[in-house]
């Protein structure tokens, strides 16, 4: 019997060589070899189909086509959506021309977000506060009045902030593709595009609470936590919970002993595998609701993991100091009491404490 | 062997009759000591009367209005988690309609408070404050508490008062050293 191989793809990114399955995005080559090499996603988003594309944050250099066409790609490509091919050599941020060509996607994307920072929720795990920090630069020549809407309600739920958007579709591939009926969606055209529900009909699907984990900056937040708290001054905690919907693992945010927010867990590259229902994200608030697996893996880069949790509310377990009051003993003092040193030395105990001593440091 | 310049010289020679019944010695140092009644003191009669600190001190919180009066302050937590001590803790509200001529941005802190024993004065919340709400005045100490009630600073004692500004020469670090120039 012969042995059939699957067709693997050599693909090269800054340097590093992996094989790769025929179909794979350069992105998720990139991303296998590890994070030192992949490139920022803004839109692109694994788990939702067809993603990707749209922000252009992976634009990566291809310096060699395949291994029978190794003339370079003409232009700058979109990672994401790039599928490779045998041989291929890609620089991201070996590349100077990717690091300028990002500085520039950074300043588009900037364009007409606001400086709200100090305000949104989402500050502190926003995709786009650490792509701009890592690969943008710290001023704007952007002078013109910024793009402003009018505020919309979409539930009870969901805030929509249609000011920080991006449009980056996600949400809107989590609507078509996740929940059944697809009530929200992109109206208009070019600039004037913009995230929204058909008029009176607000998100009421059971998953619809999945496009705030999926939204890389504050477009979309959850009212129940509006204001409440900032990012890193929650703590997270895994947890789960028997859920008829969904798979009930999540992410609880506590500030001192109260459940402030629940998420879905999202991966090393911010997304999340695992969509959580409504009645878990909304409405179970409560830490007798879940079952507690541990504090949650915080990257030593983020801000979360400052330590500066909110409130020392956090009760320390009472384990130590039970355990001081069972081993308490009460000190003999009924011994009598000699101040003679001759006498001391006389007696019982200092003769075996001496003898004990000489055990010990023999000469 | 030498190695400064700095060691001198001592005259170990036998003193005469008029050098060994140390009048001369004594005059001089009388002399001296008469000599500064007569300069001007260094020193100052301190609590009735202050010096002032330079344009850099860092004493007494505040938190700045804007020229309409509203709060500049919108809770975001950048000073809390700037601050080395922990002393400072906020929580965070939503403005209201109406509200528009109190709070300057969508959210405020609706309370605010800093621990002065936890404070050391360092001033990195006023380099974190993205909105230039908190600063540290320059003309104005943190009395001295009696009672650990006193010790928890909220927002009655932070914010800036209308009718009393506070005023600085330099706002930012980068002012602050021009003053120098």
């Amino acid at each position: 019997m012969e042995d059939i191989k699957p067709i693997m793809f050599k693909v090269t990114v800054d340097g590093v060589e992996v094989e790769v399955a025929p179909g794979t995005t350069i992105m998720q080559a990139a991303r296998k070899i590890g994070p030192e090499v992949a490139p920022p996603a803004m839109c692109y988003y694994e788990p939702l189909k067809g993603t990707g594309g749209k922000c252009r944050a992976c634009l990566v250099k291809v310096a060699a086509g395949s291994a029978k066409d190794p003339r370079p790609m003409p232009k700058l490509v979109a990672s994401c959506i790039t599928p490779v091919q045998d041989g291929m050599i890609v620089e991201n941020f070996t590349s100077p021309q990717v690091v300028e060509a990002r500085k520039a996607v950074v300043e588009f994307l900037l364009l007409n977000h606001p400086l709200d920072c100090p305000v949104c929720d989402q500050a502190g795990e926003c995709h786009l506060q650490d792509f701009s920090y890592e690969n943008g630069v710290g001023t704007t020549r952007y002078e013109e009045e910024r793009r402003t809407f009018e505020k919309e309600d979409i539930g009870p739920y969901i805030q929509l902030h249609m000011t920080r958007c991006v449009l980056c579709y996600r949400c809107v591939y989590t609507a078509d593709q996740l929940t059944d009926g697809r009530v929200h969606g992109v109206m208009g055209r070019g600039d004037h595009a913009e995230i929204s529900t058909y008029i009176g009909r607000a998100i009421d699907n059971d998953f619809s609470g999945n496009v705030i984990d999926v939204c890389p900056v504050g477009a979309l937040t959850d009212k129940t936590y509006r204001f409440k708290n900032r990012v890193w001054f929650s703590k997270p905690v895994d947890a789960h919970c028997d859920c008829e919907k969904c798979s009930g693992n999540v992410q609880l945010w506590y500030r001192g002993d109260e459940v402030i927010r629940v998420t879905a867990r999202k991966n090393e590259w911010g997304e999340v595998k695992e969509f959580i229902c409504n009645a878990c994200r909304f409405e179970k608030k409560k830490t007798s609701d879940w079952v507690i697996e541990g504090p949650s893996k915080v990257k030593r880069a983020s801000v979360i993991s400052a330590n500066k949790y909110a409130g020392n509310l956090i009760k320390k377990p009472d384990f130590a100091l039970k355990l001081a009051e069972s081993q308490y003993k009460k000190i003999d003092d009924t011994r009598p009491f000699v101040s003679e040193m001759s006498e001391i030395k006389k007696s019982e105990d200092y003769k075996t404490l001496m003898q004990q001593n000489e055990n010990y440091f023999k000469k | 062997m030498q190695l400064t310049n700095r060691a001198k010289k001592t005259d170990k020679s036998e003193m005469s009759l008029f050098e060994r019944s140390y009048l001369p010695s004594l005059a001089t140092g009388l002399g001296i000591t008469i000599r500064h009644f007569f300069m001007k003191k260094p020193t100052i009669e301190y609590p009735e009367q202050k010096r002032y600190l330079g344009p850099v001190f860092r004493g007494h919180h505040i938190l700045k209005r804007d020229e309409e009066g509203r709060e500049r302050c919108t809770a975001c937590g950048l000073c809390a988690v700037a601050c080395p001590a922990e002393a400072i803790s906020m929580v965070a509200q939503e403005r209201v309609k109406g509200e528009e001529h109190l709070y300057r941005e969508e959210k405020y802190a609706a309370v605010y408070e800093i621990n002065m024993l936890r404070c050391i004065f360092c001033g990195l919340c006023e380099e974190a404050c993205p909105k230039q709400a908190v600063y540290l005045r320059h003309d104005m100490f943190v009395p001295v508490f009696s009672d650990r009630k006193d010790v928890i600073y909220g927002k009655d004692q932070l914010v800036e008062d209308m009718n009393h500004r506070y005023q600085r020469d330099a706002w930012t670090k980068e002012d602050a050293q021009k003053l120098w120039k």
